[in-house]
């Protein structure tokens, strides 16, 4: 920071300091009490909430203290809808992560058709995810939809994709990563402008072929971009839910119910407010963690490069 | 240098497969949108069926009352965003340009939005929402986003990109403090603007969750739930037609702005995620 802008901001404190801070709390008063009443308020009212049983059997909410928890960790459900969300993550996440990586290595180049490459690469990420999700969900329509049409035609299988537990969530998450890829690619796109081509030109030099140059340049320089996704990527990923609503509603068998889902499910599909409160406690510290683990890591890259 | 082209030329074609193949969800909505509802081979062979008529279209705008959920987005859409220029000029304003004393915490309450996106707060914010007795109205969709932190970082940055000089001329031909914001710095920030409302719009185009949970009638509700409910007629197969033109009457203005403009999409989308 410029030693001027210290001097500049010391000038307006002596003379006139309150009419500055009364003038920055007028600023700053519509967006402050937007964010009061619909970030921090919710926060403590689900607190509140998550510590009442308060369902069909309880029309009077009745104070439980942790029992709402307590209660988490002996339903089934629960577990299976953590499972599959952490199933999710790894099974999207990383390989998202991977294909946006190389593709755009591919596409970080002048080439005619790279601009149709682009396009057709990150057009899902401008189409509303109900949209999405409606198209895959006739194209996994059993014998109709596409999917099983191009298996038919090479002998294979005709499998009902999202009715099945076995294969309801890969499918989701198939879709999922198709919706995605284009938007990590353009960060991926980004940090590699940013690289610039001397690393690659002198890696060149000393004989070393494209794996390598990926391995030992591409991947260590774009490691504060991958951080970068990565937490993006998780933070999505626990909001992941109109595809579940539009798709499966969380079936077959809570088999592609996942957090957000079953929060959604028990608070306006079985009135329970107090799981449903629970949930969000839940959900919100595990954000916040993520959140935490962003901050420490942004730290440690940045100390390191 | 003869191998570098061979590998040019392979690696052109296999991303030129992965892209088709990237398309074909797309593609295949564009075919089945105006292939015949009634013809029996439309749904069984690829190709069958296809008849070069807007009738499924005009079919899907009627049945689905499009007509209302596409005003009902474009008023929400605009309206948030009007809003949230307002509010993302004023607080980013006051982050760039003055100090006071709390102004770390009150930088944490807009980090906290950041973290924890309206979506994870869906229980507690439906209850505010009926407390306020707005369930079923246009307001309660576009309330929680009438302050953005993203906009506001995003403005924050702008307005400490531009020199101080150029404030403290116009303060001292006597320009009061908005007179320097509405024509100094905001023209200076147009493109910052332009960004947020590219990223804004196509944001609270494609919401659905929240819209879902506080509206009821079509009288509020927006094109994504709409769609949802056009959609779960169909699960058949008889309706595929129908409901893929409607997919597309909701996919298109955003792909045309898409496609129009694809560069400034691509940059506003990063710079509102890196901040």
């Amino acid at each position: 920071m410029p030693s001027s802008t210290g001097q500049k901001g010391q000038k307006k404190r002596g003379g006139k300091s309150g009419r500055a801070g009364l003038r920055a709390a007028l600023l700053l008063a519509p967006s402050a009490l937007i964010l009061l009443i619909f970030t921090l308020w919710p926060m403590v009212v689900a607190v509140y909430h998550s510590l009442f049983l308060s369902d069909n059997a309880h029309p009077v909410p009745v104070f439980a203290g942790l029992a709402n928890f307590t209660a988490l960790g002996r339903d089934p459900v629960f577990v299976q809808v953590m499972r599959n969300t952490v199933l999710f993550i790894v099974g999207t996440v990383p390989v998202s992560m991977l294909i946006a990586m190389v593709l755009a290595v591919a596409l970080n180049r002048r080439y005619r058709l790279t601009p149709f490459f682009r396009l057709a690469l990150f057009h899902p990420v401008v189409l509303p995810m109900v949209s999405a999700a409606s198209i895959w969900l006739f194209m996994y329509t059993p014998d109709y939809g596409i999917v099983d049409k191009v298996l038919a035609l090479f002998g294979g299988p005709q499998i009902n994709w999202l009715g099945e537990p076995g294969t309801a969530l890969s499918a989701i998450m198939l879709m999922t990563i198709w919706k995605q890829v284009g938007y990590f690619m353009i960060f991926y796109l980004a940090g590699l402008q940013n690289i610039g081509q001397d690393p690659y030109e002198a890696a060149a030099v000393d004989g070393a072929g494209p794996v390598k140059a990926f391995r030992s340049i591409t991947v260590p320089l774009l490691m504060p971009t991958s951080l970068f996704v990565f937490i993006i990527a998780m933070v999505d990923a626990f909001q992941m839910i109109d595809q579940l609503y539009v798709m499966t509603q969380g079936g077959p068998s809570n088999g592609t119910n996942m957090l957000l889902y079953y929060i959604y499910q028990q608070a306006f599909a079985f009135s329970n407010l107090g799981k449903a409160s629970a949930l969000s406690v839940i959900l919100i510290v595990i954000l916040l963690v993520v959140a935490v683990l962003q901050t420490l890591a942004d730290k440690r890259v940045h100390y390191e490069s | 240098m003869y191998k570098r082209k061979l590998g040019d030329a392979v690696l052109n074609i296999v991303l030129l497969l992965i892209s088709l193949i990237w398309l074909v969800p797309l593609l295949w909505t564009v075919l089945m949108s105006f292939k015949d509802p009634n013809n029996v081979n439309g749904l069984t062979h690829l190709l069958g069926g296809i008849q070069l008529s807007w009738q499924n279209f005009a079919a899907a705008w009627t049945s689905g009352q499009f007509q209302l959920y596409y005003i009902n987005t474009i008023e929400i859409c605009a309206g948030i965003l009007i809003v949230q220029l307002v509010t993302i000029t004023l607080a980013g304003y006051a982050f760039a340009r003055y100090s006071f004393r709390g102004k770390s915490i009150v930088f944490v309450i807009f980090l906290l939005q950041l973290m924890i996106p309206v979506s994870a707060l869906i229980v507690p914010n439906y209850l505010t929402i009926k407390d306020l007795g707005l369930v079923d109205t246009k307001w309660a969709i576009m309330l929680p986003y009438f302050a953005s932190a993203m906009g506001t970082f995003l403005m924050r940055q702008t307005f400490r990109q531009i020199p101080r000089d150029l404030e403290e001329a116009a303060m001292l031909d006597g320009a009061s403090w908005w007179q320097i914001i509405w024509y100094v710095l905001l023209p200076a920030a147009r493109p910052g603007l332009v960004a947020f409302s590219l990223v804004s719009v196509s944001f609270h185009w494609n919401d659905f969750l929240w819209p879902l949970i506080v509206t009821q009638t079509p009288q509020n509700q927006p094109l994504t739930v709409g769609l949802s409910l056009l959609t779960q007629m169909g699960e058949t197969g008889a309706q595929w037609s129908m409901i893929t033109a409607g997919t597309l009457l909701v996919v298109l203005p955003l792909l045309v702005m898409f496609i129009l403009f694809q560069r400034q999409f691509i940059s506003s989308f990063i710079q509102s995620g890196i901040k």
